[in-house]
């Protein structure tokens, strides 16, 4: 099986920024991603779809070097990032936003302070610039006026929100969403969608969005990839994986359940 | 068998390498860090949650060991005519011994396993991961300023530790058998020493410090999911609890020594 993966980046003008070559990564005996090639144009929205478990949050993982693929390379424009030390790793993040599945607030800082901390950590901007900062970005996620709040005291979705003005704080040129949209209700999701639209056509902001959520893909991205089994089995536009005819894709793409594990009930 | 016994050998050491790399990380930024304003911004909350849970607990404990100390050894002394010198068993186990091991066990006890499962519900959170997705070094946010704590503060519990120990075994002296404060506090100072005093100063540390590196390593690389969290915690009180046995043995064959190469071995009695 060889997937339709390969980059195409000779007759694309945007430049890829973001280049995974043949990633290989292993937990244990776990085999989550095997052989993984894809590089992802600036500007551009790619959405990565794919059954619970097969290794989306791994990828996206990779491309901020939270981990390291068990072989092959991770770059980042001109550089290859898997081999960096973390000290230097630091100004290359300072580029990315980051929304982690679980939010991940630091629970002993308020909202405020949450969205303030990248600020203060990597800006010399002044105290009333971080609170001005910090109220626009909660006005983004419709959640102005919760700064004093402990995360203990929101919602799943109102953190996830939260997390997602933390991740945009700093005006990212690359941010990594997974599953920005999983528990919040129907119009709440789609203002995330237009937010990660306008943030593409105002900022030129490059996306990878992670989700299960088909309509949510269909509006943002320009690109889809799914990854079934440690591969890329598809990768096209929203359009295209609509007519795919592989039996896999379809499953995921009509929510049926796959054929096998109707005859395991 | 002998697979079992090797391969539980190579996972110890292995497991003793990992933690050196980690305090050396910590180390790195530890030094550069005493100089920055944010380090002891940081610290400063800390320091309050240690002394604020360990000092009512340390204050009791002292006091009991006192209490016992001075009961069980009086009909002893008093027999041999000795009773004067009580003070000077109970203030020299207690500055020596006793002190710093109990109150680095109440630390291990009281804050080892709380700063466990706090980073380790971070880790598990991924909040850990956020702070290196945003730039910041996570050992130098968080295991820096909790590193001081526990070193700065623990000789502090310890020095209260004696504290209370000394004045409840004068109590009992004094008080309860009638045996002169004059004598009593005279023998203690001819036998406790700066020495003496020095020892177990820096036994306690030791200890703080090494309670800090294990309960902050168990943190950061425990296992996912609540379990992993309250398994963590187990596992990094029991290592600090033998950590500060063993180096207490150690610790305290060296200084003898020493003191005997030095000084010639001292009577008390
Ligand atoms: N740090 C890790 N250590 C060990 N195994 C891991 C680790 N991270 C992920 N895995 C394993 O890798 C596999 C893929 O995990 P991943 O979180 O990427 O799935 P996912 O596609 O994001 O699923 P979901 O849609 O449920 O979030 C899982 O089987 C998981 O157990
Ligand atoms: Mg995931």
């Amino acid at each position: 099986m060889q997937p339709e993966t390969t980059t195409e980046s000779s007759k694309t003008p945007p430049k890829e920024i973001i280049r995974l070559v043949d990633v290989h990564k292993h937990f244990g005996d776990l085999v989550v991603l095997d052989g993984i090639t894809v590089g992802l144009r600036a500007g551009q929205t790619t959405v990565i779809i794919g059954e619970s478990g097969s290794g989306k949050s791994v990828i996206l993982k990779h491309i901020i070097r939270l981990l390291r693929p068990t072989r092959g390379e991770v770059h980042y424009q001109d550089q290859r990032i898997d081999l960096l030390p973390e000290a230097e790793l630091a100004p290359i993040r300072a580029r990315f936003g980051f929304l982690f599945q679980l939010s991940a607030l630091f629970d002993s800082m308020t909202v405020g302070q949450n969205i303030a901390f990248p600020i203060h950590e990597l800006t010399r901007r002044s105290h009333s610039e971080i609170e001005e900062d910090v109220k626009r970005k909660l006005a983004l996620v419709g959640l102005d006026g919760t700064q004093n709040m402990w995360p203990a005291e929101l919602s799943g979705g109102q953190m996830k929100r939260v997390a997602l003005a933390r991740a945009i704080a700093l005006d990212p040129e690359i941010i990594l969403y997974d599953e920005p949209t999983t528990g919040l209700d129907p119009p709440r999701a789609d203002v995330i969608n237009e937010l990660i639209i306008k943030l593409q056509r105002e900022l030129g902001v490059t996306s990878v969005v992670v989700t299960h959520d088909m309509a949510s893909a269909g509006k943002v991205s320009d690109r889809v990839l799914m990854l079934y089994r440690g591969k890329f089995i598809f990768d096209g536009t929203p359009e295209e994986i609509l007519r795919s005819e592989d039996q896999r894709v379809r499953c995921f793409v009509e929510g049926h359940c796959y054929e096998e594990d109707r005859r395991t009930l | 068998m002998i697979t079992a016994i090797g391969s539980k050998t190579v996972s110890s050491v292995s497991a003793l390498g990992r933690i050196g790399i980690f305090s050396w990380q910590m180390f790195r930024w530890l030094v550069p860090g005493l100089f920055q304003w944010r380090t002891w911004t940081r610290a400063m909350p800390l320091f309050y949650e240690v002394g604020n849970r360990t000092l009512p607990v340390i204050l009791i404990t002292g006091t009991f060991v006192g209490l016992v100390l001075a009961i069980q050894s009086y009909d002893q002394l008093r027999a041999a005519g000795f009773e004067d010198r009580m003070g000077v068993l109970v203030t020299l186990s207690l500055v020596k011994e006793l002190g710093p091991v109990l109150a680095g066990i109440m630390v291990a006890g009281r804050v080892g396993g709380a700063l466990t499962a706090e980073l380790g519900t971070m880790r598990v959170t991924e909040q850990i991961s956020a702070l290196r997705v945003m730039g910041t070094d996570p050992i130098r946010q968080l295991v820096v300023p909790r590193f001081l704590a526990c070193l700065l503060l623990t000789p502090l519990l310890t020095f209260f530790c004696d504290l209370c120990g000394s004045l409840a075994g004068w109590f009992i002296a004094v008080v309860l058998k009638g045996i002169p404060s004059q004598a009593y506090w005279y023998y203690v100072a001819d036998a406790v020493e700066t020495w003496d005093v020095s020892v177990g100063f820096g036994k306690s540390i030791v200890f703080g410090g090494g309670i800090a590196l294990i309960a902050c390593y168990k943190g950061f690389f425990c296992r996912t999911g609540a379990e992993g969290v309250g398994r963590a915690c187990t596992e990094s009180f029991v290592a600090s609890f033998i950590m500060i046995l063993v180096t207490d043995f150690f610790i305290g064959t060296l200084f003898t020594g020493l003191y005997v190469g030095i000084y010639g071995f001292k009577s008390l009695v």
